[in-house]
């Protein structure tokens, strides 16, 4: 179980200190898939940083009583001057597992080939995105987090990522943040929308989505909500689909 | 950070693993340094030996080529290879803790890395690789006879310790307020240089006149170098050094260093 109590964070800029998050309680369940939404800045990595214990909190705790991964994100967690290979020795070190035996998985899963010698400042973000991802299902974590990562990627990256994280670890803890609702929906059980330093769960996933929007587009998501209602008595299976591809 | 893994102070086995954790870290940071810095395919290995050997043996010249003036019988190997090595200590610990933080600040990610054990990392790697040096430069000389080996090893080995002791605590001083005061990074190579006449590079105390010695052993690295010399070729010098101070010294300095890089990133952002 994670907890998250009366979590402030506030940080330093030069219009004075900014509250990023002013008093976040959650609680995390063993089996939980906690999507978060969010608009830009509203401190959705910061969030999932904290809980990891990457970054300390202004105030409040983390209490984490099952392992929880480092943040899946495309900045952090590597060392951009040192190799993809170094970089999982030094996490194999600092896990305490065993680099050699992971090798195999690493080099099939990632499909990095002669680019796991090369330094990783010189990847893609697409290939920190294997190298993360790949490296965190060597370690045995009950909980993930996942910092949009996986919404990048090509199709087979994401069919991988699906097969490793949703049906080998089905029974494992996941909180993910994401502007793709489609992902979100299909792979969570908790959907929670932050805004203005507070954090508010919905039951009903479209809820939470078009408060997302409402947020980001104001009144004209209503509109676009009516719409795509209208349409979807009309065209249920292909409207679902074309709403992944656009929301960004 | 604190509500990491366990509470300390709930059960010993939690308190061990705590340790094994952070020794776990601070290796790996340690092999991770030793990656980038001497890397796979430069030479910067090497150099940490070059630069010594070329110093004490230019000081050597120099000396062997004035005897005349001078007349003195002072071995002049044995002392410009302590001067170095005393020099490379306490110079580039602080050095190497500029920055530091920048640096690993990615691998922050990963809990259990600890800005902290950054900051512990590159001091345990910069110590190894003084003493690598100085030693593997004192056998050496050796081995083709410029060199004789220490009258009392353990004198040496002690002065040694008090000197990084000293180093260490500069470091951590110094690296600490420089993440707070950016200039510090910038004022220390300066630094070094007003230092380095009085510091005992060069010279040994008792060629000072009283006065001018009172005043520059208040140098604790003065002090160690004079230890250190004294062990080695004490029997051809009088050494001039108060253990009691250096120690004090390096204790509030220590002190003064953990309580400043334990500051360190409070307040701050990570990204």
């Amino acid at each position: 179980m994670i907890e998250v109590i009366d979590l402030v964070k506030v940080y330093p800029s030069n219009a004075g200190p900014r509250t990023i998050l002013d008093g976040i309680n959650m609680v995390v369940r063993p089996a939980d898939r906690v999507g978060i939404l969010g608009r830009n800045g509203a401190g959705k990595s910061t969030l999932v940083r904290m809980i990891a214990g990457a970054e300390a909190p202004t105030s409040g705790m983390v209490r984490r009583s099952m392992s929880v991964s480092w943040p899946l994100a495309f900045t952090g967690g590597f060392h951009g001057r040192l190799t993809g290979l170094d970089n999982l020795r030094f996490i194999c070190r600092i896990y305490g597992s065993d680099f050699n035996a992971q090798l195999p998985f690493i080099e099939e899963f990632t499909e990095l080939g002669s680019y796991l010698n090369e330094p990783v400042m010189s990847y893609s973000s697409g290939m920190r995105a294997r190298l993360a991802f790949a490296v965190s299902m060597t370690i045995d974590f009950d909980c993930y987090l996942v910092d949009e990562v996986m919404a990048v990627g090509d199709e087979s990256f994401r069919e991988r990522c699906q097969y490793e994280l949703f049906e080998k670890r089905k029974d494992k803890t996941l909180v993910m943040v994401s502007h793709s609702r489609g992902y979100l929906q299909a792979n969570c059980n908790r959907f929670l929308l932050l805004r203005d330093g507070k954090i508010v769960e919905y039951a009903d996933p479209d809820e939470a989505y078009w408060d997302y929007k409402r947020m980001l587009l104001g009144p004209k998501a209503l509109e676009q909500r009516a719409l795509a209602k209208a349409k979807a008595k009309d065209k249920p299976l292909l409207e679902a689909q074309t709403h992944d591809s656009d929301d960004m | 950070m604190a509500n990491d893994l366990v509470p300390i102070g709930q059960d010993r086995r939690a308190f061990v693993r705590q340790v094994t954790v952070q020794g776990r870290v601070i290796w790996a940071l340690v092999l991770r340094e030793i990656m980038t810095r001497y890397g796979r395919q430069n030479i910067g290995f090497l150099w940490l030996f070059v630069e010594p050997m070329l110093f004490t043996l230019v000081i050597a010249a120099i000396w062997t080529a004035t005897k005349t003036i001078h007349g003195s019988d002072l071995p002049i190997i044995a002392f410009a290879l302590t001067g170095y090595s005393a020099l490379f200590l306490w110079r580039n610990l602080p050095n190497r803790c500029f920055g530091a933080l920048e640096s690993n600040k990615s691998l922050l990610f990963h809990r259990q890395v600890q800005i902290p054990d950054v900051y512990w990392a590159r001091i345990i790697l910069e110590v190894l690789a003084g003493t690598t040096s100085f030693v593997v430069l004192g056998i050496a000389f050796w081995s083709v006879e410029l060199l004789l080996p220490p009258e009392d090893a353990f004198q040496v080995l002690g002065g040694w310790l008090l000197l990084a002791w000293f180093a260490v605590g500069l470091a951590l001083v110094l690296g600490g307020l420089s993440e707070k005061y950016e200039v510090i990074a910038k004022l220390w190579p300066p630094m070094t240089y007003a230092l380095l006449p009085f510091s005992g590079t060069a010279f040994i105390a008792d060629a000072l006149p009283p006065d001018a010695r009172e005043i520059v052993l208040y140098l604790p690295m003065l002090n160690c170098v004079e230890i250190i010399r004294e062990g080695w070729f004490g029997s051809k010098m009088t050494a001039y050094y108060d253990v009691g101070y250096v120690m004090v010294f390096n204790l509030l300095l220590t002190f003064a260093g953990l309580a400043l890089v334990r500051q360190v990133g409070k307040g701050s952002d990570q990204e």
